[in-house]
């Protein structure tokens, strides 16, 4: 907890790093000033775009002694404001699994290299990068803890499967190699309640470390305070457990 | 909730983007989240030409019911205009 007679400041910037099959990507950067060693967090944007909320989250994250990295999971699909690119994305269907895996794991890869950043690297996403972060830690195993942010889509029917999202997050379960925190609001319609029951049951299942929190009165995605969807006492309540899983298992 | 439901039309057409008339070459209709508009989910009509990137776009987000009206009062006006035989098709618009 930051104290008022402590010294603080951090970096905030863009960089390049190697995505998926080397492809350069953009990436939004964020580090508290000091020599370290500080774990590391890969911050998922949502469908939407990257926009200005993660930069936010990223910087959030710097704050409170992580260095954190955000790639641009649409940087293939053009430049302009990330509502446009984002729509642009809409339109194509989302991007595939596994280019966002190949990204994640680059970032993933920059902070593991990087003489500042501990051991110790976690993965946070919201939304479709709750589901994404659900799927890297599964797959790509190079994660030390899972923050899942309403993830849509984590159980999914055969019928709803697509070329670029082709399997069920929750299929992985099993292989899930660190504790996970979830949280989830009890209005949501994807992930719905008894979606959220299934990933739960499958977790308890295959003796996976998680916690999972539900809250009344919220829905989709109530930490954006710049939607309607926010809700203030959940995503106070929210952040707090957050922070304390991620210092728990990441400091 | 990111729905990906989404379809695509090639239309012919211009749209006023800023202070800028386009060209618009596609419309990417999808129910999901909307940008603009204070919903969760919103029927959202992109109006592109991809050929000029992200950019070239005008952007509609409606609610259900203002997208269900909106759809009948289109199909209501051509049929109208159909009826008193001034309907023309592109080719011929384009003649002009």
């Amino acid at each position: 907890m930051y104290q008022t007679n402590q010294y603080e400041g951090m970096i905030a910037e863009t960089v390049s790093m190697k995505g998926h099959k080397g492809d350069a990507i953009n990436a939004y950067v964020a580090r508290p000033l000091g020599a370290g060693p500080f774990p590391g967090m890969v911050v998922i944007h949502h469908a939407p775009g990257w926009d200005e909320w993660y930069r936010e989250c990223t910087r959030r994250f710097a704050h409170h002694g992580y260095v954190a990295i955000s790639p641009n999971l649409y940087f293939r699909d053009g430049h302009g404001t990330a509502e446009d690119v984002g729509a642009k994305v809409r339109a194509g269907g989302g991007v595939p699994d596994d280019q966002v895996l190949g990204d994640l794991d680059g970032a993933n890869k920059l902070l593991r290299s990087l003489p500042y950043v501990s051991g110790k690297v976690g993965v946070f996403g919201t939304c479709s990068g709750g589901r994404h972060g659900f799927l890297a830690a599964c797959k790509n195993k190079n994660y030390d803890a899972l923050v899942e942010c309403w993830g849509g889509g984590v159980v999914m029917k055969p019928e709803e499967l697509t070329p670029k999202r082709p399997v069920a997050a929750i299929d992985y379960t099993k292989d899930l190699p660190c504790p996970m925190i979830g949280l989830f609001g009890n209005d949501d319609k994807s992930p719905s309640p008894e979606q959220v029951n299934l990933h739960e049951a499958e977790l308890k299942k295959q003796g996976k470390n998680y916690e999972f929190h539900r809250y009344d009165g919220a829905g989709h995605g109530f930490f954006y305070y710049d939607r309607p969807a926010y809700r203030q006492e959940q995503a106070v309540d929210g952040w707090k457990k957050v922070l304390a899983f991620c210092e728990k298992n990441l400091k | 909730m990111c729905t990906m439901i989404t379809h695509q039309a090639k239309i012919y057409g211009r749209g006023k983007s800023g202070q800028e008339w386009i060209d618009l070459k596609e419309a990417n209709v999808s129910y999901d989240h909307p940008y603009g508009m204070p919903l969760e989910h919103a029927l959202n009509i992109d109006f592109v030409d991809e050929s000029k990137g992200p950019g070239a776009r005008v952007a509609v987000e409606l609610s259900v019911e203002a997208a269900r009206q909106l759809v009948q009062t289109i199909l209501a006006v051509l049929a109208e205009a159909d009826h008193q035989g001034v309907l023309e098709d592109k080719h011929q618009a384009a003649a002009r």
